[in-house]
């Protein structure tokens, strides 16, 4: 690869000071949730980077199925790893932000509930390719499970508009009234990136890992072979 | 034609099957009524309330004894190879998943009648003003909830503690499927037939979607 994973890595850290900044003091205070707003920029990009990595999952399972690359299945289960603690976090600041601004700590509004199914998709991959007996088998079941699931959050997107929300509307691209300031919108596209750059330097590692884990049982296949 | 012929064929192999053991359904119906025996007590619910809790309760009911069911359908199978002996029958892996399903389902709606028939006598509700559109809902709901439970009892029969990892599968999935089917049903319980038709589309939608997809993503399940 062309982009070194320590210059990876450099690049995340200072991305992600630049966005901690731009968090903390250059995003102008909200007027009625005061300070407590700025987790929304922790929030709302973790939640969209969790929501993406469930789509790599399913681009993942699907290129497994087609084309039986080793790469794409490794792709799947390293954005499962890395979206589903993307996922917890948006479980916990999502709260955290609630409790003062709501009152409540959680309610079973349309979209709490479909973050909370997400989890448990990505919970339900995971624990599949940890459990399957056969070690030949886990790329296929994974990918199908990986597909189906996929469906499952289209069909909690359309299965939402016809059940209650009290979760804001969407702020970003929503109707007139709804727009935001120009230097919190640019305060989220940054810390947005910042998460996004975070991802994918951890998806890159988990890759590598994979890679190293299969040498590894290579090698020692080859060792026990030899004696 | 040919596939639908053999998919019969599994069909009527699975029904004689469990006419020889009496397990899975025996299993399923005990299961299904503990439950609603058990929820009477959880909840002492009054009179007025058992149609706030009643369409929960069915579902759930429903859904659990589901499980049960998917759980034996492929499990069954790994005793003596027998999943093996039909994989490699030259047979198209459709057939195989039609004619599992269709016992799978045939066993479904066997202990969903008697859970109803239980429902009705222990909460003295009358289901009969509505049964019809009672009985469409719950079974467009069952068909998309059995064809998941297929798969995933496919799926599951791969793996360590597979009675942990159905339901763990099932459930996130097939979660839709219960609220809207809980809504719908309770809508019909009501008597509220404006919103019988919105409702009843609703869960046949979702569980078309979920249907079709455990259909063409089967055969990778099987293949060794």
């Amino acid at each position: 690869m062309k982009f070194p994973l320590h210059v990876h890595l450099a690049v995340t850290v200072a991305w992600i000071i630049l966005a901690l900044y731009m968090i903390f003091l250059y995003a102008p205070q909200e007027m009625t949730m005061g300070e407590v707003q700025r987790i929304f920029y922790i929030h709302f990009p973790l939640a969209v980077t969790a929501l993406l990595g469930y789509f790599f999952v399913f681009l993942g399972s699907i290129g497994y199925l087609w084309k039986r690359s080793q790469l794409a299945d490794d792709f799947a289960h390293a954005c499962a790893e890395v979206g589903f603690v993307f996922c917890c976090g948006v479980l916990v600041t999502g709260p955290l932000w609630a409790k003062p601004v709501w009152g409540i700590w959680w309610t079973w509004d349309a979209r709490l509930t479909s973050t909370f199914i997400l989890w448990l998709l990505y919970t339900g991959y995971l624990m599949l390719r940890a459990y399957v007996t056969n070690p030949g088998r886990v790329e296929v079941l994974a990918a199908v499970v990986g597909i189906i699931g996929f469906v499952d959050a289209i069909v909690d997107y359309m299965a939402i508009r016809w059940w209650r929300t009290q979760h804001p509307q969407p702020v970003i691209a929503g109707g007139p009234g709804s727009g935001l300031d120009p230097r919190m919108w640019l305060t989220v596209m940054i810390s947005w990136g910042a998460f996004l750059c975070l991802f994918a330097y951890l998806v890159r590692q988990r890759l590598v890992l994979a890679e190293l884990r299969r040498d590894l049982r290579g090698l020692r296949r080859e060792l026990a072979l030899g004696r | 034609m040919r596939t639908l012929g053999i998919a019969w064929t599994i069909f009527v192999k699975d029904l004689r099957v469990e006419w020889r053991s009496r397990e899975t359904l025996a299993s399923m119906c005990v299961f299904a009524l503990l439950i609603v025996f058990l929820f009477n007590f959880a909840f002492e619910s009054a009179r007025e309330e058992t149609l706030r809790l009643l369409p929960g309760l069915l579902w759930i009911a429903f859904a659990f004894a589901g499980i049960l069911g998917f759980n034996r359908s492929f499990a069954a199978e790994r005793e003596n190879a027998c999943l093996e002996g039909m994989i490699l029958a030259p047979i198209d892996p459709s057939a195989i998943f039609l004619g599992k399903m269709f016992a799978n389902l045939l066993f479904l709606t066997v202990t969903e009648a008697l859970v109803v028939f239980a429902a009705a006598l222990w909460y003295n509700f009358s289901f009969l003003p509505s049964l019809g559109r009672f009985a469409l809902i719950v079974f467009f709901g069952t068909v998309g909830y059995v064809a998941l439970g297929t798969i995933f009892g496919a799926i599951a029969a791969n793996t360590r503690m597979r009675e942990v990892m159905l339901p763990i599968l099932q459930f996130p999935i097939a979660f839709w499927i219960l609220i809207l089917g809980t809504d719908a049903t309770s809508d019909v319980l009501r008597g509220n037939t404006a919103a019988f038709a919105a409702g009843a589309a609703r869960v046949a939608g979702v569980s078309l979607v979920f249907a079709v997809v455990s259909f063409l993503l089967f055969e990778y399940v099987l293949e060794e």
